[in-house]
């Protein structure tokens, strides 16, 4: 009996203690769990969680993306001025196809000259602001008029009392998912994470493996900015300074193993929500908003040292 | 003098040279900005701008030092930003209470205790260091707004900021604790047990830990290394600005793996040099005072440093393939 | 001091499932060259590792100098006077010769200061002992192999070692550096220096060492003097089992030509190696370890890309394939390694499977789980696989579980050439033997199959022909009644004179 509920404590001792925390705040704090609220949450939620959901395919094949943060501030940069300049559809297809082909860029300098994702994506980091800057010429831009264009349906409009963001990402994460759990490549995905040299024996090209999840990484970062761009209706240079480091953990704490392999789109979205819900709970407790860096800190070491020693039972036991 | 340049009795005398030339292209690379730089600007090779360059470099310098000691380890320390922001609030910050210098120690003190934190749970919890400190730079920014409550703190003495305006020449005195930490860590590195561990411990550990070196203590010594040195760094800062903010030295840590990685140390460990930081750092100093000096829009300075990492890296695949060979 | 340096007395050493050692006792003499031999997973690793302390044995002593000792590692054991010449060098390529032979052992001050003005001279002076013709400064990771087995020979020297143990220590050693290499382990010898000496290459063994001690299945069968005896009555003791498998041989009935190789050459694993298989046949490919015959069938498979020569597939000429293609024309490869090459371990059985045939297993990319699992459960049945369901994790199967999902992932998409890369290595006997019922069953359904293994009894069991490998090259073909173990030692160890040297 306490063996059992210690092993459970220690298989899903990180969500026990979300659901305490969530107890505790609902507790102290009326307006925490009412749907208005949980709302707002999700919605807050659905960038970084657009984000991380693309991310989360690159992290599965054994790689990193830190440059979807640079990323996410151009496309927007672009969303908004195109918007200006050629109207919001045009000003769309243009915001994905340059996601598309930034991650093709990634995707091409680590699938095929191989070389290291931390350091490549880092360069794009950099090369990237300088991209943004050059673009924007280094002053802010805002939709013109933003009172009456349909392009603020994505950040702020609703459907059926949802919240278009959050449908959006939830959308977004249903498809992934499903992409990941029952099609071909998804299949790959896992094998070329899991086994690069199984999976080069097994017929699979890793090459072309790793190329399409950077693809996928800067094609969600697009949509990403789209939302952003709509919900802000304007784009500053810095806007989504920091952002990959959010994204990276959130897919960490959802459990998805940096070294490949293992890991979900669905816990992916359960570790960015829950960064989300601590974030809005602590700030409804009173708290001031950094606290939640700090918590998060924990949160981390906790959840992937927990995680660590379950798999190494699991192997050893 | 430095040990990458050890001749091989392999080669002919000319490829030795070529390999060297290929082990140290770093050296190559600030020849030519500075060779470009001079030609395009009359401003460049004054000495003024070069003990502004030597200045500017050395706050990314010195947390290259102690980022070096980590990535030969085959580590990361991604928090040394952050770190660098609570020691410079506490030197700051807790001036009122005690006075000037037992203030700057526990800055110190702070940036050692972390350094210590990261190294013991890479150490002891088997994670990997790119996660453990990746929380840290989050969590630590997370205690640096905690102390300092989201507001710049201002020095109460402003004798403060006057105690590293000595110079040596046009060299000041921020740059001396450069040079001097290069020196000695190189120093370390290349004449201690502790400094020729650190290459066992990056090239094969099995190796190492067969010949009875302790890994764990050994990494927890160097995350502590260089967790202090951002302490060194952030105490410096707030000496030169006089004010501690909260934000001070955001993507730092990106801007001093870039000066480390464009050295020449390789993330997978056990290759790499304080020689080598040196020459990134100091190149990454040049690019960012001659395009300023050009007056290029600020952009240009962010896009050739990710060309010139890609470059960089590049470079070093095909360096490594030869080698191989 | 007595004539014995070393003495290891009834050691036993089990792991979970195997007696990897079973009351071994040997001795080894100041002044001799003592050879280790057996086959693969005979015990030889796993004695070597208990002498040097990386194993702690369950039972047993070892007494070194008449005094029982405990090794508490691989430092001890240097600090001790025992030295282990590992397969894979255990140096750091950055530093430099003298730091690599004392290797955390280095002379320092009290404030952990190198001496380095100490360290130079006393590996200058091993150097010189050795005759090296480099200098203690050079970065170890600008040598030759050669030359860094040399710095941890002189490892020896520097720790005034009295036991020195070399396992397969001119695995990637040209001729020439062989010679010096012997000429130093000569030179240890007449130093008084025990050297315990392991290796599948028996001409070198003939050559350097004085007593031979031959190790199968864990245990001792005998040690004898090398002036005594002579290749056939070691490899007999090597190989020599009591026939407790039953080998099921196919009907010998051969259709068409599936795969024909001509003038393959992957330089320097293996050069101009020419072949052909025929539909219901089983060729046996034997060689000792390191003959370049898993690098050979890597190559045919595309895994690995040939310089020269020709592949024809039902008697057509192809390009070289990959991987891909190979799988797509009907081509399995069974690695060599299950773990690193064959398995997905996070995967389970089910994921597994399907991996190489993903698209068979699904309609306009997205997978058909119904048909995964059909399969699976085909497999599962027909192969006796024991797992708990579909996505147990294939990490937590025996080795033989493992392989049966190995070769699972490989039939189910009816393949026309199957190649088995050492199919039993380290399985238990059940599955073994159910693994070779396999192949007779699967030739006489008509499949071409090819059998790597360095069991001679395997491959002489389950084979209709017999192509012997030696070096990377293809020495000898045996068929019928000459398919004997004699020939095949023959073949193997004759052709081991040593090819002109450039």
């Amino acid at each position: 009996m306490e063996q059992r509920f210690k092993r459970l404590l220690r298989r899903h001792g990180l969500v026990v203690a979300f659901l305490v925390f969530l107890a505790g705040v609902a507790f102290n704090a009326d307006a925490f769990l009412t749907p208005g609220n949980i709302l707002d949450v999700l919605r807050q939620v659905s960038i970084t969680g657009m984000m991380a959901v693309g991310v989360t395919f690159v992290v599965l094949t054994g790689r990193l993306d830190l440059s979807v943060g640079s990323l996410l501030t151009l496309l927007t940069v672009i969303v908004v001025d195109q918007h200006n300049v050629a109207g919001p559809f045009p000003a769309i297809v243009m915001t994905l196809i340059a996601g598309l082909c930034i991650g093709a860029f990634n995707g091409l300098l680590v699938g095929f000259v191989g070389l290291n994702a931390l350091i490549v994506t880092l360069a794009m980091l950099s090369f990237l602001q300088g991209l943004v800057l050059f673009y924007s010429g280094g002053s802010n831009v805002n939709v013109e008029n933003a009172q009456d264009t349909w392009f603020a349906v994505f950040g702020r409009g609703e459907f059926l009392g949802l919240p278009l963001p959050v449908i959006l990402f939830l959308v977004g994460a249903v498809i992934a998912g499903l992409v990941l759990q029952f099609t071909t490549f998804g299949r790959r995905v896992y094998g070329v994470g899991g086994n690069e040299t199984a999976s080069i024996f097994s017929g699979i090209d890793a090459r072309w493996t790793v190329f399409w999840t950077y693809v996928i990484s800067g094609f969600t970062t697009g949509v990403a900015a789209i939302i952003m761009g709509s919900r802000v209706m304007g784009a500053q240079n810095t806007i989504g300074q920091g952002y990959e480091l959010t994204v990276l953990a959130g897919v960490i704490l959802g459990g998805t193993s940096l070294l490949g392999g293992s890991g979900s789109i669905w816990r992916t979205v359960i570790g960015i929500s829950m960064l989300g819900f601590i974030q809005n709970g602590l700030l409804l407790l009173g708290f001031p908003y950094y606290v939640q860096w700090l918590v998060t800190w924990a949160v981390i070491i906790v959840a992937v040292w927990i995680d660590l020693g379950a798999k190494r039972g699991r192997i050893f036991a | 003098m430095s040990h990458t340049s050890t001749v091989t009795t392999d080669r002919s005398p000319a490829l030795a040279a070529l390999s060297w030339l290929l082990r140290n292209h770093i050296w190559v690379f600030l020849a030519l900005t500075i060779i470009v730089f001079s030609l395009a600007s009359p401003y460049f090779l004054t000495l003024n701008n070069l003990g502004n360059i030597l200045t500017q470099g050395a706050f990314i310098g010195i947390l290259a030092i102690g980022m070096t000691m980590v990535m030969i380890d085959g580590e990361i320390d991604l928090s040394v930003g952050a770190v660098l922001a609570l020691a410079s609030a506490l030197a700051i910050g807790l001036q009122d209470h005690m006075g000037v210098w037992p203030a700057v120690f526990l800055g110190l003190m702070s940036g050692a205790a972390l350094g210590f934190l990261n190294g013991s749970l890479v150490a002891l919890s088997g994670m990997h260091s790119f996660i453990v400190t990746l929380g840290g730079l989050i969590g630590i920014r997370g205690l640096v707004f905690v102390y300092t409550g989201e507001n710049a703190l201002m020095v109460p003495d402003f004798s403060y900021t006057e105690i590293p305006e000595i110079y040596l020449g046009p060299v000041s005195l921020t740059a001396i604790i450069f040079f001097g930490l290069a020196l000695l860590f190189q120093w370390v590195l290349s004449s201690t047990r502790h400094g020729r561990e650190t290459y066992a411990v990056g090239d094969n550990i099995e190796a190492a830990h067969d010949a009875g070196i302790n890994v764990k203590r050994h990494k927890i010594i160097n995350f502590t290394l260089c967790g202090t040195l951002a302490a060194v760094c952030g105490i410096l800062l707030s000496m030169r600005l006089g004010t501690a903010e909260p934000n001070a030295g955001r993507i730092w840590e990106l801007w001093t793996i870039i000066a480390v990685v464009l050295g020449g140390t390789r993330l997978q460990g056990g290759f790499g040099s304080l020689w080598m930081t040196i020459g990134g750092v100091l190149t990454l100093a040049v690019l960012r005072n001659g395009l300023r000096l050009l007056n290029t829009p600020n952009y240009v300075e962010l896009m050739v440093m990710g060309s010139v990492l890609i470059l960089a890296l590049v470079l070093d695949k095909i360096l490594n393939r030869r080698e191989a060979t | 001091m007595s004539d014995v340096v070393l003495k290891v007395k009834d050691i036993t050493k089990t792991f979970p499932g195997v007696k990897a050692l079973d009351r071994v006792s040997f001795d080894i003499r100041p002044g001799e060259v003592h050879a280790l031999v057996g086959e693969n997973g005979a015990g030889k690793s796993t004695l070597m590792k208990a002498l040097a302390g990386l194993h702690r044995p369950d039972e047993g002593q070892i007494f070194y100098q008449g005094e029982a000792i405990e090794v508490a590692g691989p430092l001890d054991a240097r600090r001790k006077g025992i030295l282990l010449i590992h397969q894979e060098l255990s140096l750091s390529p950055e530093l430099s010769v003298a730091e690599n032979i004392y290797l955390g052992a280095w002379p320092t001050n009290r404030f952990g200061v190198l001496k380095k003005r100490e360290l130079r001279r006393d590996a200058t002076a091993a150097l010189e002992a050795l005759g090296c013709g480099f200098g203690p400064d050079v970065r170890v990771g600008s040598l030759s192999v050669a030359k860094q087995q040399m710095v941890e020979i002189a490892r020896a020297e520097a720790f005034r070692a009295n036991v020195v143990i070399f396992d397969e220590p001119t695995a990637s050693l040209t001729d020439s550096e062989k010679d010096q290499l012997f000429h130093t382990i000569r030179g240890l010898k007449a130093r008084g220096v025990g050297i315990v000496y392991i290796s599948h290459k028996m001409d070198e063994i003939f050559d350097i060492t004085d007593r031979i001690t031959v190790l199968r299945d864990g245990q001792v069968q005998g040690t004898v003097d090398t002036r005594d005896t002579d290749l056939n009555q070691i490899t007999r003791m090597m190989i020599g089992r009591t026939l407790d498998t039953y080998f099921v041989k196919a009907k010998a009935e051969f259709g068409a030509e599936v795969l024909r190789v001509e003038g393959l050459s992957n330089r320097p694993l293996f050069e101009d190696v020419s072949f052909s298989v025929r539909e219901g046949e089983v060729l046996g490919l034997y060689g000792l370890v390191g003959a370049g015959r898993s690098e050979l069938v890597e190559t045919i498979f595309g895994v690995r890309r040939a310089d020269a020569g020709k592949l024809f597939w039902k008697e057509g000429e192809i390009e070289l394939p990959t991987p891909r293609q190979s799988i797509d024309m009907g081509m399995a490869l069974v690695p060599e390694s299950r773990k690193e090459q064959g398995l997905v371990l996070m995967m389970g059985g089910r994921e597994n499977t399907s991996l190489p045939h993903l698209r068979l297993f699904s309609e306009v990319s997205v997978m058909n789980r119904a048909k995964e699992m059909a399969v699976f459960e085909k497999y599962r049945s027909a192969l006796s696989i024991k797992t708990t369901g579909p996505d147990q994790a294939v990490s937590q199967l025996s080795g033989g579980n493992q392989q049966k999902f190995v070769l699972a992932k490989w039939l189910c998409a009816d393949p026309k050439l199957i190649i088995l890369d050492e199919p039993t290595r380290g399985i238990d006997v059940g599955s073994k033997s159910a693994i070779h019922e396999l192949i007779a069953e699967l030739a006489e359904q008509g499949l071409a199959v090819i059998v790597i293994s360095s069991e001679m009894p395997e491959v002489l069991g389950v084979s209709h022909r017999v192509l012997a490998m030696s070096e990377g090259s293809v020495v000898a073909e045996f068929e019928g009644a000459a398919m004997t173990e004699e020939h095949l030692i023959d073949a193997v160890s004759h052709a081991r004179e040593p090819v002109a040297a450039e």
